[in-house]
């Protein structure tokens, strides 16, 4: 059984490779590329994978979880310029699908004690544009 | 290995009738989806291309790319037309969203190496909202749309 769990926040960041030059950023990313940066309203969804607990009857305590994803990602991304104050993206570039790699290894070490396992990280960058990680090598 | 899912919208008429049947029995399979002078919908579709990350760019997708690729091969032809009509493929076929969800992903497919030249990314699905309560996907997993 799959359990989903949503948050959101809002951050700025810049889709910039410091190797390429000016133009050929601007040619890759576009208005992503803006080197003042731009936000979103994200959206996470975690969904976690197991089988109801025989005594709770729940797959994760999803007061917890919602915990852990506040404590471990929304409080470090909510309202930050993910390029300058969020680590890995002073070294990685902040695009929908590094935010799910990071948003998975935040997560992933934290929940796998009780009851569950960590099986999607969705990240929406806008409603329109989101990406699945699965938790394989990239 | 990442999939991302870019949403679009095209609104468009259509009428659910079947010359292999008579007009009673029309009536009757597609009720008033049947009506002659046809009904429109805002569609919206999901179009999802899984990949490893391009180092250069930490992306798996390039969502321009896309836009342009779904721009050109369904959203410029169907956007507020009719799809019976003016669309070749249901001059025969009947425009069922079933139908029209494969004639998308069979377009999205044909010209998507135009798009994306490398191996990666591939198209994984499609899904189509003809409303937003009824939802229907359309992948690769038996080798034809």
């Amino acid at each position: 059984m799959l359990v989903t769990k949503r948050v959101e926040f809002s951050a700025s960041h810049v889709c910039r490779n410091p190797s390429l030059s000016d133009r050929e950023n601007q040619e890759l990313f576009g208005a992503a590329a803006n080197p003042h940066g731009h936000g979103h309203n994200y959206a996470i969804e975690v969904t976690m994978a197991g089988n109801p607990d025989p005594v709770t009857g729940m797959v994760i305590d999803l007061k917890k979880l919602k915990e852990v994803v506040h404590r471990e990602v929304v409080e470090w991304y909510d309202h930050r310029f993910l390029n300058y104050e969020v680590r890995p993206f002073d070294r990685v570039i902040p695009t929908a699908e590094n935010i799910a790699i990071d948003v998975w290894q935040r997560l992933e070490p934290h929940l796998t004690k009780d009851g569950g396992r960590l099986h999607a990280v969705r990240v929406y960058e806008t409603p329109d544009l989101y990406v699945d990680y699965f938790g394989d090598p990239a | 290995m990442i999939r991302v899912t870019c949403k679009y919208r095209f609104s468009a008429s259509h009428r659910l009738h079947t010359a292999a049947l008579s007009d009673q029995e029309n009536r009757e399979l597609y009720g008033k989806c049947d009506n002659p002078y046809g009904h429109g919908h805002n569609y919206e579709i999901a179009v999802s291309a899984r990949g490893p990350l391009d180092p250069q760019s930490g992306r798996a997708v390039d969502p321009v790319a896309l836009r342009r690729l779904v721009a050109e091969q369904v959203l410029q032809p169907f956007d507020h037309r009719n799809l019976n009509i003016e669309i070749a493929e249901f001059h025969d076929a009947v425009p069922t969203t079933e139908n029209l969800a494969q004639e998308i992903f069979r377009r999205l497919r044909a010209h998507w190496k135009s798009a994306f030249p490398g191996s990666w990314p591939v198209l994984e699905k499609i899904s189509i909202a003809e409303t937003p309560r009824n939802i229907f996907e359309v992948s690769d997993f038996n080798g034809q749309a």
